[in-house]
């Protein structure tokens, strides 16, 4: 199979996003290929960072939708109201009020029915929620509860990220960073932590090792039980990148990574993501404010200015369009 | 699980990770910190430090000065009070420390598991159901109710949500004074019976050593379990939620289900903690449930360090301590001790007619003001939380430490 | 049905309502400000009752002052002062509980605001007392106009009149508590330092660099929030005649509901939200629910945060998890 034929891993169709009435984003389309490391670029407030947060699951898109392995992500059904928790206490309330301005009888009977079908319903759930957290969540993601949006599921789904302005659990260790970045592959429910089960003990050695060597592999060394906040900023940065790596991502998502960063610390980053995705076959979606470091690396380079897409192909089809060019420099550039 | 193990077969080939050498030199730190995470003796060291506490507490107070200011059966009802603070905030901990959510209404829960016990253990009902299966009832009505709260408040913003408990903790106690036919209004529920477990002895008004025991044995599988959550994936998540949450959600952690796992094990935790006051209390009414305990007890989780389960359950018990036995010898010192009016100017001050027992909620604020200028880690703080403050020397510490290992 | 009864109703719950609007105001622009529930603010409203109770019995003021002109300047010196003291108690409260934690997480401040309230409500009850205190009544509470509304019947239903009595002190509470709202409204939106305090609500940093004294401004804030609840206190005292040093929680409780119905960071729905809640809370009394009437607002406090956390005419502000 040659990599032309391979259906894309990530794919956004006529992505739209306006906030009130601006549009940040406009009718964008792109994919990311499988195995390969695609550049989202622009100058400032060319609404990169506004896609990435669609594609990130931080916000639904106006119109158009995202694709990952084939699937739709980013359908935004309304809130489910079948979802019994969080009808009981509202309803208990609105029962209490109107008890409490005296419209007690025939309104007062019906909500007290629905009280007690939310109770049966609630102990069932909770039941479910007790036993199998999973399929509870999944539950209230098919009762439409949590948006299909929302960035738990996408990391669920495969799709890893880094944030722009370091946002590392800063009080935590580097280790204890990237468990938490494998939270979604532990399968320990809280009853087996309380029973200290065999399963869930084996599950913490093999993630405390497994931790370890993507601490490692991110090139972080002896760094494990350092506070996150106390690591210097180059160090954040990768312990960003291992706590990624850590959800176990079919694509990384990769926020202005080297912003703040001087040359060689940029060259080693960049060193970093061409081993994830050579050795890894890990495919990587980049956005970055400076065409110059992308372009080494990239694969495909899709460029955005006032929204829309102006250019897109191989760093140097993108070096040398026009549009690109004037984007940047402006018009009298050319 | 597959692609899970392709990555890491594909770090496992990579330079780094390469040789069993590297592996197993990468491992061996684990075992040590791992203690940390699993803390493989720590449900003993919980077992055996609470065995240790209860035992030695009450020979304590036939120390002098201790033994002066009451006999021993005085004192072992009194610790058996104090045990009650500590669970609740034990479980106030799990809310306020670990997931960082400002709890305010955390009474509630403690009135629902207290009145659960009356419902299942008094003339009142009809209803003799006996006190142990009714612990595991009171602590499964208070984490649902604890779930009822949570699941559409969670979602507001923190400040909001303690707005919200707050306002929660104040409708519970009127809906049990106004609820006259379910709950007695005013007057509560009382003559409820008593717990029965004979090989420790007979429950009973004169004899507080069992109430005293049972209370010790429930904190102490408490806190063995709210350990083992805190060192589990779950506790992993709350402390995220706490740190950021969206980072948290971008991790793959349902931010919602978790915090209301947080909500609900707290409440569970104030439950117990509520049949147990019931049963050894005997009645319930609803003046007993005011906001003074939510916030009585928050003040215990902060002077105790948040986060810390240790530093929070002494924090509890030293507070409460303070408060009804500290203040009142205070009192009788500084009125036998003949310390003389002071006249400054037109000020006049006469220790020996200062009531101390009414500077109790003054006390309660300077201390949580100061605590968070000055020591916002509290006074028993986690280790964590330590470090936190003393970065520099413990983060060169630990870096010796590793590269010894 | 009574008409005159209804109608009494709805001029007592204008009253309270002026005085929940008056505490609303505080919670609402300190919150808009630093984005902090200032949960002390009930109690520097209770604190401003005793300072009252304090000023008049310095006077000697032992009950009403019939004589309009000394009246006048009882009225003026009380609620001057008052204002004055709890408006530097804010600043103060601001200064050393709140200032320090600007930049700590959002939990300490929210930990220190209780502290605070525990401070001023021990200070309070130890120095005056644990049991209600009464506090001269400078108004004569049982002046006032008297109208006898019209009866009349709509078909065979008739509605009935009693007399209503228009007290002179709430209809001075209702006309002051609108005026220092309008005023607010005036000097938030023409004056520099209002125009300081919104720039700094919307962005604190962008302000600074603008050249906007933070510091100062969110001091003056606090100022002007505490002066007004210090006039609530003034006005509690003038209503009802008595106060307790606990009175500060269920009256802070009530009005932050009533800033949060209004929308939260929204001056005028404060005043709306202060309005509305007291007339629930008066009409649920009126219609035998009286005991209820407590656990009646804070229902509506949560299923307003519920379904819409941005109250009636608030913006969105609340985030998604």
């Amino acid at each position: 199979m040659t990599e032309q034929i391979a259906p894309p891993v990530l794919r956004a169709v006529r992505l739209t996003k306006a906030f009130g009435g601006l549009v940040a984003v406009k009718d964008v389309d792109f994919e990311v290929k499988a195995g390969s490391i695609t550049s989202l670029i622009g100058p400032n407030g060319a609404g990169k960072t506004t896609l990435f947060n669609v594609v990130a699951g931080l916000s639904d898109p106006t119109e158009g939708y995202v694709e990952f392995l084939g699937q739709k992500m980013v359908a935004s059904p309304e809130r489910g109201w079948l979802e019994p928790i969080l009808w009981v206490l509202p309803a208990g309330l609105v029962w209490l009020l109107t008890y409490g301005l005296g419209l007690a009888g025939v309104v007062t009977a019906a909500i007290e029915v629905l009280i007690l079908v939310g109770l049966g319903l609630l102990i069932a759930t909770l039941i479910v929620a007790v036993i199998r957290p999973a399929w509870y969540t999944r539950l209230l993601v098919v009762l439409g509860v949590f948006k299909s949006a929302r960035p738990n599921d996408m990391v669920q789904a495969g799709i890893g990220r880094t944030f722009q302005n370091i946002r590392l659990f800063a009080n935590m260790t580097a280790l204890e960073n990237v468990l938490v970045g494998m939270h979604g592959q532990l399968k320990a429910s809280p009853l087996d932590a309380v029973l200290r089960t065999g399963k869930q003990r084996r599950e913490e050695v093999a993630s405390i090792e497994e931790a370890r060597r993507l601490l490692q592999y991110a090139g972080l060394r002896n760094r494990d039980n350092e506070l996150a906040r106390n690591l210097p900023y180059g160090d954040q940065r990768r312990l960003e990148i291992a706590r990624a790596l850590a959800t176990k991502p079919k694509l990384l998502l990769l926020d202005e990574p080297t912003a703040g960063m001087n040359p060689s610390e940029t060259a080693t980053m960049m060193k970093l993501f061409s081993r994830i995705r050579t050795e890894l076959n890990l495919p990587i979606l980049l956005i970055e404010h400076d065409m110059r470091v992308v372009m080494g690396i990239s694969d495909s380079v899709t460029v955005l200015d006032h929204g829309e897409k102006i250019s897109e192909g191989t760093p140097d089809q993108v070096r040398a369009d026009a549009r690109v060019i004037e984007a940047y420099l402006g018009k009298g550039a050319i | 699980m597959s692609p899970r193990r392709s990555i890491s077969s594909a770090i496992g080939n990579s330079p780094v990770g390469r040789g069993s050498g590297r592996l197993r030199a990468a491992l061996r730190p684990a075992t040590s910190s791992a203690g940390r995470y699993f803390g493989k003796h720590q449900s003993l060291s919980v077992l055996v430090g609470m065995a240790v506490a209860t035992a030695i507490l009450p020979l304590v107070v036939l120390i002098p000065p201790f033994s002066g200011f009451g006999g021993q059966n005085d004192f072992v009802d009194g610790f058996a009070s104090a045990g009650v603070f500590v669970l609740l905030a034990v479980g106030l901990n799990v809310v306020v420390g670990l997931a960082g959510l400002l709890d305010l209404g955390y009474a509630a829960f403690f009135a629902i598991g207290a009145y659960t016990y009356a419902y299942g253990a008094s003339p009142f009902s009809g209803l003799d159901v006996p006190f142990w299966p009714m612990l595991l009832v009171g602590a499964a009505v208070a984490a649902m109710a604890g779930l009822l709260l949570g699941a559409p408040t969670l979602r507001l913003r923190g400040d909001y949500l303690a707005i919200v408990t707050l306002g929660f903790g104040e409708i519970v106690p009127v809906v049990f004074l106004n609820a006259d036919k379910y709950t007695n209004g005013t007057n509560g529920i009382s003559a409820l019976y008593q717990p029965a477990l004979p090989a420790i002895g007979d429950f009973g008004f004169i004899n507080p050593w069992p109430y005293y025991i049972t209370v010790a044995a429930i904190i102490a599988v408490a806190m063995m379990l709210l350990y083992r959550l805190e060192d589990s994936r779950l506790g992993r998540a709350w402390m995220a939620v706490r740190e950021d949450e969206l980072a948290a959600a971008s991790m793959g952690i349902n931010t919602v289900t978790t915090k209301l796992l947080a909500f609900a094990i707290g409440a569970s935790t104030s439950g117990l903690a509520g049949v147990f006051y019931a049963s050894k209390l005997g009645l319930v009414s609803p003046s007993q449930f005011g906001f003074t305990i939510s916030f009585t007890v928050l003040a215990m989780v902060v002077l105790g360090g948040m986060g810390n389960i240790w530093g929070v359950a002494i924090g509890a018990f030293v507070v409460y301590e303070i408060q009804s036995q500290g203040l009142k010898q205070l009192n009788n010192f500084v009125a036998s001790s003949g310390i003389p009016p002071i006249h400054i100017g037109f000020v006049n001050v006469d220790l020996s007619a200062v009531n101390f027992l009414d500077y109790q909620f003054l006390l309660y604020g300077l201390a949580l003001v100061g605590m968070m200028l000055l020591r916002p880690e509290g006074l028993f703080p986690s280790r964590r939380r330590k470090q936190e403050l003393h970065d520099v020397d413990d983060a060169g510490a630990s870096n010796q430490e590793l590269v010894e290992a | 049905m009574d008409a005159g009864i209804l109608t009494q109703q709805a001029f007592n719950a204008l009253t309270i309502g002026a005085m929940y609007a008056l505490i609303a105001l505080g919670y609402t622009m300190v919150y808009g400000i630093i984005e902090l529930i200032n949960f002390a603010h009930g109690d520097v409203f209770m604190v401003g009752s005793f300072v009252t109770l304090w000023l008049l019995s310095t006077f000697g003021v032992q009950g009403a002052i019939n004589d309009p002109p000394r009246l006048t300047i009882m009225l003026i010196v009380m609620f001057a002062f008052t204002m004055t003291v709890m408006g530097l108690v804010g600043v103060v409260i601001e200064r050393f509980a709140y200032r320090p934690l600007r930049n700590a997480p959002r939990l300490a401040p929210l930990i220190t605001a209780i502290g605070v309230s525990f401070i001023l409500q021990n200070i309070i009850q130890v120095t005056f007392s644990n049991s209600p205190v009464n506090v001269p009544r400078v108004i004569e509470p049982q002046a006032g106009a008297t109208v006898q509304l019209p009866q009349f019947a709509v078909a065979n239903f008739q509605v009935t009149a009693s007399p209503v009595t228009f007290a002179y002190s709430h209809i001075f509470i209702i006309v002051l508590a609108v005026s220092l709202m309008v005023a607010l409204q005036l000097f938030v939106g023409r004056t520099r330092l209002g125009r300081a305090m919104r720039s700094t609500a919307i962005d604190r940093e962008a302000a600074q660099l603008m050249g906007v004294d933070i510091n100062t401004t969110i001091a003056l804030t606090f100022f002007i929030g505490s002066a007004l609840a210090g006039a609530a206190g003034v006005a509690w005292a003038l209503n009802y005649g008595t106060t307790k040093f606990d009175i500060g929680f269920q009256a802070g409780l009530k009005s932050f509901t009533a800033a949060v119905l209004g929308g939260i960071g929204n001056t005028t729905g404060a005043a709306l939200g202060g309005f509305l809640i007291a007339f629930i809370e008066v009409f649920s009394s009126q219609l035998g629910y009286s005991r209820w009437s407590e656990a009646i607002v804070f229902s509506i406090l949560i299923l307003v945060l519920v379904f819409r956390p941005t109250g009636l005419l608030g913006q969105r502000l609340a985030e998604r998890a």
